[in-house]
């Protein structure tokens, strides 16, 4: 039985029925990593927050997502909130702004396993430090002190990270992660990232516009447009066998290395109307 | 649900504006001459809503009221705005130091309410409307002033502002041109806000017997005749107060509703 | 050192406040045609006993020496005295302050009890009854007069239940029960009015707060909406909050005044009224100036509490 199973996933939003989703279907086994990849609008963060539960009032779902056996699809908050920070972990896109700002960071991370384990606060101190530690932050104890307006965005990112990762959760749904950050802290966290999911043996849902980024952590990729996957398979495959237009875009503007100097970079568009850069 | 909000408000400051303007011309008893065999009615024909301890009709007495509260509304708004508006737009336009000093001065008289700037001139002067408008009027300076220098700074950063600037218009033109057309819609839906603050200021202060005194019916100061006699006749604490309540409603719906309608942008502001 | 000059800016703010509003005040109290001798005396007093009267007060200096007087007074706590019965101002207000006191400690600890979690509901369930229900009875609450309020807690839970007195005081150390139970409606007055102010401000404040990011991290690590809400949300709240409470507080002040004349208690308002009534400048003029003191300092310790809230603030150079 596999972790995750997406079955037909529809979510429209507000009394108009805007579809954000239409038909989504895939599944995810434990300790597998899949990319979704899309521009924004896609559908792609709202997949990822059906999955969490945690869409705005104002969505409507159809369809199934089953975690780890259980329906989130219609479960009581209640439900949702034991599974969340448990079973399913998420990393969003803002490091700036994803952490109170009136709280030591330390404390934030704490909250996780106070909240799911009831651990007491001298054990969880610990346990914080080390995982601070563990997702590359030296220094950790000074850090856990610290206010979010004190650390860099890098360091903040790590920060959510070990929010993400203290209870081991099976899931890891990662929102764009690394996208705010700069290129050179961007690289240092994945390879963090795909070292701390490799030891905890957690899966992940990867969430990018960018391939590049998901080739460095995940073997297989979705691609979604206009609320539908389009194309799936191994990151390989896409690479070297992009079947729809789309990923052909996709492709030629993630290897920009093959591009020969003074032509015009390529754009998805190129892909569609019989152009033939790939 | 916004579009209710705004016709409520509208109906209700309509009603109050009627019944005042009604009541310039024709109440349906005197509301000031006492008559001593019928003190304290109750509800009936026919005094509607009975009559007071002087044994004067409340009805008669609220349509005069709303007379004087429309009055006292527009003098100290008017006030307020005349004052205030310019001042804003001064501190905006300027900036720098002349900015600092108006809002300086604003911050001095936001700390007045318009209750202790009324006490210091009815002990002063004696309480009477005069006192009450002017006490009213001054204290609500700051919030137009507060108001129009936000609309300026917003319509000064603007590219329109710049291209004018550009083009060689002078400050006052560019204030009469295009700040003053702009900030408008803020102006009046302070002004509704403010109106509505009036009569609440105004009630306060006639209650407390410091703006028109008696025998001239104001509802403050019938709710302050009134509270004599609550044990006896209970009913008589209610009229006037129901006709502050929905006159403020309706004023404070009014601005809610024209911020709303005006500015999709200011919704959601408190 | 950034923050040792925040705090100097704020205490210059607050002295050049306070000097305006002094000299506001004098200006005002002297600015009667004719002057305190002439109120005093009446109209047909010979003008020798005036004359007398008026050097006796001091008023045959020039205004400007007048106010120095003046200042210099309220400087070393020296407020003036009744030119009724000689007695100082200050010995009038300190035995009212503590009734006043009371009200308003009571009156802005009730509105927040009933503003902060109505406006978190309303917050919340912002798209369903409850959110509507509460901003309706917020609206509604606004316009109704604090006296008329007080009127009719009076005629409900004194003429009508008996449960309750319907006006009086009786001091805190001579029988406590009896205490609390003439405060309760004055106090329930008071919050009531305010809270309805308050709950628009919480509304927003917390609206803003399930926008932020750091909203979704608490409930993406198992936080339910609520409870999301009180751990996350009151501190950020509490910061835009902070602000609305400092430019609330004359509003309390005079909320306070005017309860106080509903229930006849025996505190500054009821001074103040009963002063504007016999024309007693002076009293007027010392207990309106005690008041804007109290205003001013309290909106500039309210303003400091950022400091305490906010830990952004404490930083130097930290800001965002």
């Amino acid at each position: 039985m596999s972790l995750l199973d997406v079955r037909d996933l529809q979510v429209d939003f507000g009394r108009r029925h805007i579809p954000a989703v239409r038909g989504v279907n895939f599944s995810l086994d434990a300790g597998q990593r899949l990319g979704v990849i899309g521009e924004s609008g896609s559908g792609k963060t709202v997949t990822a927050l059906a999955v969490m539960g945690l869409l705005p009032e104002n969505a409507h779902v159809a369809g199934s997502v089953v975690l780890d056996g259980q329906q989130i699809v219609g479960l009581a908050e209640r439900g949702l909130a034991r599974l969340r920070g448990n079973t399913v972990s998420m990393v969003f896109q803002e490091p700036m702004t994803a952490l109170d700002p009136t709280m030591r960071v330390g404390r934030q991370v704490a909250e996780v396993l106070r909240l799911h384990q009831g651990a007491e606060s001298g054990p969880a101190r610990e346990r914080v430090v080390a995982m601070l530690a563990e997702v590359g932050l030296s220094d950790a104890d000074r850090i856990a002190d610290a206010y979010p307006h004190q650390l860099s965005g890098g360091q903040r990112q790590r920060v959510v990270l070990a929010m993400a990762l203290i209870n081991s959760p099976s899931l890891v749904i990662c929102d764009e992660p690394t996208t705010a950050l700069d290129v050179t802290v961007q690289a240092l966290v994945l390879a963090k990232l795909d070292e701390v999911l490799d030891a905890s043996g957690a899966a992940c849902l990867f969430i990018s516009h960018d391939l590049a980024v998901v080739s460095q952590v995940c073997d297989q990729v979705l691609v979604m447009l206009d609320g539908r996957i389009v194309e799936s398979g191994t990151v390989e495959k896409l690479f070297t066998a992009p079947e729809h237009p789309y990923t052909r875009g996709l492709v030629a503007t993630a290897r920009l290395d093959l591009t020969v100097p003074g032509q015009r970079l390529p754009t998805v568009d190129d892909f569609y109307a019989g152009g033939d850069h790939g | 649900m916004k579009r209710a909000q705004l016709l409520t408000g509208l109906v209700l400051v309509a009603l109050v504006v009627l019944t005042a303007v009604v009541a310039v011309f024709w109440t349906p008893f005197d509301p000031i001459r006492v008559v001593p065999g019928q003190r304290l009615l109750g509800p009936g024909w026919p005094h509607v809503l009975g009559t007071d301890g002087f044994g004067i009709d409340i009805a008669s007495r609220l349509m005069v009221g709303a007379r004087t509260v429309l009055l006292v509304g527009i003098i100290s708004v008017g006030l307020s705005a005349v004052v205030g508006v310019p001042l804003g737009l001064l501190a905006g336009q300027a900036g720098g130091w002349v900015d600092e000093v108006v809002m300086r001065l604003a911050d001095i008289v936001y700390a007045f309410p318009a209750l202790l700037l009324a006490i210091l001139l009815a002990s002063v002067f004696g309480a009477s409307t005069l006192t009450a408008m002017a006490a009213i009027g001054v204290a609500t300076i700051p919030a137009f002033a507060r108001v129009a220098r936000a609309g300026t700074l917003e319509v000064m950063a603007s590219d329109f502002v710049l291209a004018a600037r550009a083009s060689g218009t002078s400050r006052w033109g560019i204030a009469r041109r295009h700040v003053l057309p702009n900030i408008a819609p803020l102006i009046g839906v302070q002004a509704s806000v403010g109106f509505a603050m009036a009569i609440l200021a105004e009630a306060a202060l006639s209650y407390l017997g410091l703006a028109t005194p008696r025998p001239n019916p104001t509802w403050g100061n019938m709710l302050r005749d009134a509270q004599q006699f609550l044990f006896v006749a209970p009913l008589q604490a209610l009229w006037p107060g129901l006709a502050i309540a929905l006159a403020v409603l309706g004023f404070n719906l009014l601005g809610d509703g024209l911020r709303d309608y005006l500015d999709p942008r200011l919704r959601e502001v408190p | 050192m950034q923050l040792a000059l925040r705090l100097a800016r704020r205490a210059g703010v607050f002295l050049v406040s306070l000097l305006g509003a002094s000299l506001l005040i004098f200006l005002v109290t002297n600015a009667l045609p004719g002057d305190v001798a002439q109120v005093l005396l009446g109209t047909d007093a010979t003008p020798e006993a005036l004359a007398e009267l008026r050097a006796q007060l001091g008023l045959d200096q020039p205004l400007a020496v007048r106010y120095l007087q003046w200042l210099g007074g309220l400087i070393v706590g020296d407020f003036g005295s009744s030119h009724l019965n000689g007695q100082p101002v200050l010995g009038l207000l300190a035995p009212r302050l503590a009734v006043t006191l009371w009200l308003v400690l009571f009156g802005v600890l009730g509105s927040l009890l009933i503003a902060v979690p109505a406006g978190m509901v309303a917050a919340l369930k912002r798209r369903s009854w409850p959110g509507f229900t509460i901003s309706a009875a917020a609206q509604v609450g606004m316009a109704i007069p604090v006296f008329w309020g007080g009127i009719m807690l009076v005629l409900v839970f004194a003429v009508w239940l008996h449960w309750l007195p319907a006006n009086g005081y009786v001091p805190l150390l001579r029988d406590p029960a009896q205490w609390a139970s003439h405060l309760v409606l004055p106090a329930l007055t008071l919050a009531g009015v305010q809270a309805a102010v308050l709950i628009r401000y919480v509304r927003s404040a917390f609206l803003e707060v399930l926008n932020e990011d750091y909203y979704r991290t608490a409930r993406a690590i198992g936080w339910t909406p609520m409870r999301a809400l009180l751990r996350h949300g009151m501190r950020n709240a509490a910061i835009s909050l902070v602000t609305v409470l400092g430019l609330q507080v004359s509003s309390v002040l005079v909320g306070a005044i005017v309860v106080e004349s509903v229930f006849t208690l025996p505190g500054l308002g009821t001074l103040l009224i009963t002063a504007v009534g016999q024309r007693d400048l002076l009293v007027v003029q010392g207990t309106v100036m005690f008041l804007v003191l109290a205003v001013l300092l309290i909106s500039a310790l309210v303003d400091l509490s950022y400091l305490l809230i906010d830990p952004r603030q404490r930083t130097a150079g930290g800001a965002r």
